[in-house]
């Protein structure tokens, strides 16, 4: 069973996001670049799949040189191989392109299963994955905590959460799933683990290498075109809730919620 | 040219969910700007019924895909007859809602059509004549503005309980038509074999009116029982916080946060939790917001209209107490 991961390098959650002088992007000089958590899910899984029938698992990343970075914690966590498609005509791609340059980088890949996370958490989009699949005329199964490969490695079982439900779904292999949170617990690199990745192949392409045009790519050829980014909008200042006792203060919130916030 | 308002209802076992109402609404007023049409796109199995009521809020006219393998819902089925629908009718502009189901239809249908698409958005507009879309990112650390080139139809789907749903004028029906789609077995590669129902029937926390959510603050998992009946009491679900639900207290379902739900309510209770960036990010956009937290230099403070300086054990009791004298 050979399985694709594929990953995104974004901001750690507990950065604070500046925007820059340009109006329409952040300010990247204090970032701190790790890989998409939802990403980890997807590395942990196909992991747990190698274990348990074989195969090989490849990670390929989309971006800057720092992309390495993630590809190699990758690695080191297990993951085989690497493939980073990096070109500075990539720079300011919207979803779309990006998609179209992976999946060129797959698509003659030997694979039975693709992992994404389930959105990046810098864009919040969730497209990329479902995009790939349309491009490789794969079925996609989204939002998902359980993947159970069938024994004879020509289907899955899979569980995706909606509202109030979960539904089981089967699909034929090869598919790409996109994960969320609840699907597996991550393991940490080990440091055998980490010595080990830094001999793990790990290969470079730029869009040339893939035979792709650079005009299709970049901030020119975006379909989704940001206008201009802004701060959350401020919230209007709170009031402290006064009393001298707990109970004194629960009975003054009620009464704002009821007679103020009108929400009770 | 492209021409007309489109949006995708969704729909359960034949019954119009809420968000279809949502954006029916919202279409309708972006309809009115351009002075176009709206349509919407109801598909499922013997959902032809439930179709004229929409015109209620706004539709001018309902395509309705009728097919046994249009319910219950799959990717595959869905975007196959609506990449259809929209090459064979051209509208302008498309809108979905950002449910689950929303978000795994609108990301496939925009690769099959191969157009931008704005997820998640919480603001439309129209500017010049094209859809212009406000959206949180980084799970509302910031806002982006965007709008689309080169992309039709425009496609976005809207965020769960933002949109005002539109006072119902049961004067107005829509007109019913028919659709006709093509739907090769053949295409069909995935399939539903078993829901499970959630336990407990409680509203999924991105659709919930209220939320009361219990961070480290609870202590652990045995004391999210005084949550829970606050909750009960006010119709409100439980959520949690990240370093909860790493710490097993919680399921991952209940998670508020950039890797989490990232939730509206009307009334958001944080109980016990200090505000770590990530997890503001994932409420701040709660209409009212109350903390309640025993460390008064707590994060969660500057985001609250409300903030209640003490212990969450002794407060939240007696706030379940004192609302009783108001339902």
């Amino acid at each position: 069973m050979n399985i694709i991961v594929c990953l995104k390098q974004v901001p750690d959650t507990e950065s604070q996001i500046k925007i820059g002088s340009d109006g329409r992007s952040i300010m990247t000089d204090d970032i701190k670049w790790v890989m998409n958590p939802y990403d980890e899910f997807g590395v942990e899984e196909a992991l747990r799949l190698k274990e348990k029938h074989g195969g090989e698992v490849t990670v390929v990343g989309l971006g800057p040189k720092r992309v390495t970075e993630s590809l190699r914690t990758a690695l080191a966590m297990g993951a085989d191989k690497g493939v980073l498609v990096s070109d500075e005509a990539l720079d300011g791609s919207d979803s779309l392109a990006s998609a179209k340059a992976i999946a060129e980088a797959v698509k003659d890949l030997d694979y039975d299963l693709i992992f994404t996370g389930q959105r990046g958490v810098d864009d919040d989009l969730g497209l990329v994955g479902a995009t790939i699949a349309e491009l490789l005329g794969i079925p996609q199964l989204s939002l998902i905590v359980k993947v159970e490969v069938a024994e004879d490695g020509k289907s899955v079982k899979v569980e995706r959460p909606i509202e109030g439900e979960t539904l089981i779904i089967e699909s034929t292999l090869p598919a790409l799933i996109t994960v969320q949170k609840g699907l597996n617990e991550p393991r940490y690199a080990s440091l055998p683990g980490i010595m080990k990745a830094k001999k793990k192949p790990l290969e470079e392409k730029t869009l040339a290498d893939l035979g792709l045009d650079s005009a299709g790519f970049g901030e020119g050829a975006r379909k989704l075109k940001i206008l201009e980014l802004t701060p959350p909008p401020e919230r209007a200042e709170g009031k402290i809730v006064e009393g001298e006792t707990p109970q004194e203060k629960a009975a003054e919130l009620a009464k704002l919620l009821h007679e103020e916030a009108k929400v009770i | 040219m492209a021409q007309g308002v489109w949006t995708i209802a969704e729909q359960r076992d034949g019954e119009i969910r809420k968000i279809t109402y949502e954006i029916v609404s919202e279409g309708r007023r972006l309809a009115d700007a351009l002075g176009q049409e709206l349509t919407v796109i109801l598909l499922g199995s013997n959902i032809k019924d439930t179709a004229a009521e929409l015109g209620q809020y706004g539709a001018d006219k309902v395509l309705v895909a009728d097919d046994s393998r249009l319910e219950p819902y799959t990717t595959d089925a869905y975007v196959s007859v609506i990449s259809e629908l929209v090459k064979a009718n051209d509208p302008q502009i498309l809108i979905l809602g950002a449910s689950v189901q929303g978000k795994d239809l609108s990301a496939r249908l925009a690769a099959s059509l191969d157009v931008g698409m704005a997820q998640d958005c919480t603001v439309f507009a129209i500017e010049d004549g094209n859809l212009v879309a406000t959206r949180p990112i980084y799970a509302g650390k910031a806002y982006a503005k965007v709008t689309f080139e080169n992309s039709l139809p425009q496609m976005a789907a809207a965020r769960p309980k933002v949109m005002s749903i539109s006072e119902p004028d049961s004067s107005k029906s829509a007109e019913v038509v028919d659709a006709s789609f093509t739907l090769d077995d053949g295409d069909l590669k995935t399939k539903v074999v078993d829901v499970a129902e959630d336990e407990g029937g409680k509203v999924d926390l991105t659709e919930a009116d209220k939320i009361v959510s219990g961070g480290r603050g609870m202590k652990g998992p045995e004391n999210y029982n005084i949550l829970e009946e606050l909750a009960d009491l006010i119709g409100a679900s439980v959520g949690a916080s990240r370093s909860a639900v790493d710490a097993g207290w919680r399921p991952h379902s209940d998670q508020v946060g950039q890797t989490g739900k990232v939730v509206s309510p009307n009334l958001y209770i944080a109980c016990g939790i200090s505000g770590a960036i990530q997890h503001l990010a994932g409420m701040s956009t709660s209409k009212v917001i109350v903390a309640i937290n025993k460390d008064e230099d707590a994060p969660i403070f500057q985001k609250a209209d409300y903030g209640v300086v003490g212990d969450l054990f002794d407060v939240v009791p007696a706030l379940t107490e004192e609302v009783k004298k108001y339902l």
